[in-house]
């Protein structure tokens, strides 16, 4: 994995420079064998408002969590202000001076705002006892001084996402912080709100405040940020000079890697309308959603976390609730928010999180993999562990599930191997159609290849699928087509041929743009 | 207006309305009901379950449980019997400190376990439930300490009175008053209730959570020790089956009156009234002549109408939540 240094301006050496307000510098973080950050790098100086971007997995939220004294970072260079730091928890960070707000803020719902503000410092009079008045009266000045006015006696319970931010920001000013990180702020925010908050930041900056803006909107990005750091695969890439670049080169960098002949689908003959999705809405989540999926195509569902992709698939399979539309499957109409018409219907679903939702951890292989066909393999209601596991053994041996019993609990296996225990027991109930949400998630190289493997040979067999992934290789790769989506639309279709990174990613982040 | 609306959330008014209602109901059908020594009797029998519900409010708030103290109790009771028994002269207020502080090592027991095994509270405490009342049970044996064997100043304190009210009842509206204050207007205070409201966030926000949550399970264990020596003032014989079954009592009249079991809200005073309440409708039963299946029966509906009542108002707060939340697509 190469690193092309294309630097504007470098980061700043070990020089201690007065406007930089925080610097972090190769900083690596890992979970066991998983390497969340390998080289998270940033600087921000006083007085600016600088972008963070990356794809989905770039390691942008590990590198926030960093700086907000949530992870300890396994190696790098950590200063604030010049001076090398070493958090332990989240309060060293924001005696720092670091706050950090993120995109849906964690405030105590039955505390009053002015309360949420100032826990754990409110003001307190001669006897010892807070002053509930000079509290009110100072978040009464901070608002104002911000500009927005919000009672500060309400209960936070209720307020507005974007609400909810300016009380996060207020009490980044009332901590006096010298850096404000901002985590996808915008993400949940209309118009308007965005405005708002957009002024309140740069009001902020004018004061010699640095602002971290975590954004995966360009057009925001470009609006306020005066620069910008390029984050892929865990790694630094480069930090420009807004003025100096443009959206095309940023995208090239968030997605520029060799994405090679990885993920092959084999070319399957597409037969008949499978699944026939028509208008679907889910008030504030999605709305009108309609696409098709045929015998034998991989349709992906391609998009930045958040777009609504796997509520959609829910919504599908019967899990969620939908307010509008349609979900027709082989020309019947399939009954809304009933996962067991779907099943019946045929239909099956890998969910994104497997340990939670997928597997039962603490059951067996054979158990697992056969939890769908319960009522054909028992009799007279009681099931029979040899037919269990006989019925276990073809799936898993077909889909040379590595294990040495089929009695060992699921949870003693590997990611990967989970992961196939889980399409074996969809495959059991012989599906129309499969949806798989994030299929390789956590899963090691080689046995991603595997899982590739079988999503194509099902393809190969007729089987109509519905991929949710937010690995753009594994979307070119995989899909037949690729259907992207952008705040809880399908803002852009892509036939295989014209599918790339570059318009995909696009797609995803800037629809606004396109559309 | 706003302080109104905070004051109706708190739910202390309507719980006291209902008090004031029934007591009224109550004494036009029975006028006996609120003769002085009725009255007396009945803040003697709230007194000792309103220390306990001002001890389990603390841990509720924080969105825990306690539901050992039936057990402390009896353990303390028993204890402070002992004491007398074995040393006769042994000064009153002593043996105060000494059953706060036995009750308040039970507690730290509990909180210790909560917060280092991060296992729920409700599990915890049903284990040291049973483990604490099995320790009484072998060091009582069937052996019993009756009012008679304590010092005369120790009972009179549950009958002299003091402008009409019990000593002991005395004890309790300070205790009352006093956590109160602590809870509105101090930040350790306001940090339970901000650990109750949502403890992700507070771990964000850099509360220090497991002190503070220790610290609840250690006062409550206090209190309930205090309520244990009261306990042994007021009744007439400690043994092994003291305050059996108390717990639920308790926790009911802190969710009564108004102390949402999910943490966060609700205040010392409201789960106090909610005690006061409770013990009230069982003598304004008696005093009707009700039934003692519809007792039971009536103070069962009255919880599960206070979790109603919270469980309408949070979710009209997620449904606002999520209208306000729906953007712009």
């Amino acid at each position: 994995m190469a690193t092309e240094p294309q630097n504007d301006s470098p980061v700043a050496t070990n020089a201690v420079d007065a406007e930089v307000a925080l610097s972090l510098r190769g900083a690596s973080k890992s979970f066991g064998p998983v390497v969340a950050l390998a080289d998270g790098t940033i600087e921000v100086r006083h007085g600016e408002i600088h972008a963070l971007v990356g794809e989905n997995g770039a390691g942008k939220s590990t590198l926030v969590k960093i700086l907000a004294g949530l992870y300890i970072p396994d190696a790098g260079d950590f200063r604030i202000g010049g001076q090398t730091v070493a958090f332990k928890s989240p309060a060293d960070s924001k005696t720092a001076g670091i706050s950090v707000i993120y995109q849906e803020p964690t405030l105590f719902p039955d505390l009053t705002v002015a309360e949420n503000i100032f826990i754990g410092r409110q003001p307190r009079n001669r006897v010892g006892f807070i002053d509930r008045g000079e509290m009110r009266a100072r978040a009464r000045d901070l608002f104002t001084t911000l500009g927005v006015p919000i009672d500060p006696d309400r209960v936070a319970a209720g307020l507005s996402i974007a609400d909810q931010q300016i009380i996060e920001i207020a009490k980044a000013i009332s901590l006096d912080a010298k850096v404000l990180v901002m985590d996808e702020p915008t993400a949940a925010l209309s118009g308007i709100e965005v405005e708002r908050l957009f002024g309140v930041a740069r009001n902020l900056r004018d004061k010699g405040a640095g602002i971290l803006f975590i954004s995966h909107r360009f057009e925001e990005v470009f609006a306020l940020c005066d620069r910008i750091t390029v984050m892929r695969d865990g790694r630094y890439i480069g930090v420009h000079t807004t003025a100096d670049v443009t959206v095309p080169e940023i995208v090239k960098e968030m997605v520029g890697r060799e994405l090679g002949a990885l993920f092959p689908k084999e070319v399957a003959p597409i037969g008949a309308t499978v699944l026939a999705v028509e208008g679907l809405t889910r008030a504030g989540v999605f709305s009108d959603i309609t696409f098709e999926v045929r015998a034998g195509e991989i349709v992906a569902l391609a998009g930045l976390v958040g777009a609504g992709r796997t509520e959609v698939a829910r919504a599908i399979f019967g899990i969620d609730k939908y307010d509008a539309g349609s979900v027709t499957l082989n020309g019947r109409a399939l009954k809304p928010h009933s996962p067991i018409a779907a099943i019946t219907a045929g239909i099956g679903f890998v969910p994104e999180d497997r340990r939670q939702q997928g597997l039962v951890m603490e059951l067996s292989v054979a158990k697992n993999a056969t939890l769908t066909l319960r009522e054909s393999l028992a009799r007279f209601g009681l099931i029979s562990g040899k037919r269990e596991r006989a019925a276990a053994t073809d799936w898993t041996a077909r889909l040379q599930v590595k294990t040495s019993s089929q009695d060992y609990a699921v949870s003693t296996l590997s990611g990967g191997n989970q992961q196939k225990v889980v399409l074996a027991k969809w495959l059991a109930t012989e599906p129309k159609l499969l949806i798989v949400d994030e299929p390789t998630r956590g899963i090691d190289v080689g046995t991603k290849a595997e899982v590739h493997r079988l999503l194509s040979d099902l393809a190969g067999r007729g089987i109509a699928i519905i991929m949710v992934s937010s690995e753009l290789p594994e979307v070119l790769g995989m899909a037949d087509r690729v259907l992207v989506m952008h705040e809880g639309r399908i803002s852009e279709e892509f036939s295989r041929e014209a599918a790339t990174a570059e318009n995909v990613m696009h797609a995803a982040t800037a629809a606004r743009e396109v559309a | 207006m706003t302080t109104a609306l905070h004051f109706f959330r708190a739910r202390g008014v309507p719980v006291a309305g209902a008090l004031v209602a029934l007591i009224i109901v109550t004494s036009i059908v029975n006028p006996r009901f609120l003769s002085p020594q009725s009255v007396k009797d009945l803040m003697l029998n709230a007194t000792i379950v309103i220390i306990l519900a001002v001890g389990q409010a603390l841990v509720i708030i924080t969105r825990n449980v306690d539901l050992s103290i039936g057990s402390i109790l009896g353990l303390v009771a028993f204890g402070t019997g002992s004491l007398f028994n074995a040393f006769p002269g042994v000064p009153i207020p002593l043996v105060f400190v000494a059953g706060m502080i036995f009750g308040a090592l039970l507690g730290a027991i509990n909180g210790f376990l909560v917060t280092a095994a991060k296992v729920p509270a409700l599990v915890i405490t049903l284990g040291t439930m049973y483990i604490f009342r099995g320790v009484l049970t072998s060091w009582a044996g069937s052996k019993q300490y009756f009012s008679g064997d304590n010092p005369k100043e120790f009972g009179a304190l549950s009958v002299d009175t003091f402008f009409g009210f019990p000593i002991i009842t005395l004890v309790a509206i300070v205790v009352v008053a006093a956590v109160a204050l602590y809870m509105q207007y101090m930040r350790a205070g306001r940090d339970l209730y901000a650990i109750g409201s949502a403890p992700d966030a507070a771990k964000l926000f850099g509360i220090r959570v497991t002190p503070r949550v220790l610290a609840a399970f250690i006062a409550s264990g206090a209190l309930t020790g205090l309520a244990g020596v009261l306990y042994t003032s007021r009744y007439n014989s400690v043994g092994a089956l003291t305050g059996t079954g108390l717990e639920l009592d308790v926790v009911a009249a802190v969710v009564v009156g108004g102390v949402a079991i999910s943490g966060g809200t609700g205040t010392v005073v409201g789960a106090a009234i909610g005690a006061v309440l409770l013990s009230t409708i069982t003598s304004s039963l008696t005093a009707t002549r009700v039934d003692k299946f519809w007792q039971q029966a009536i103070v069962g509906v009255l919880i599960l109408s206070a979790i109603l009542i919270d469980r309408i108002v949070s979710l009209r707060n997620a449904k606002k939540l999520r209208v306000s939340e729906a953007r712009d697509v």
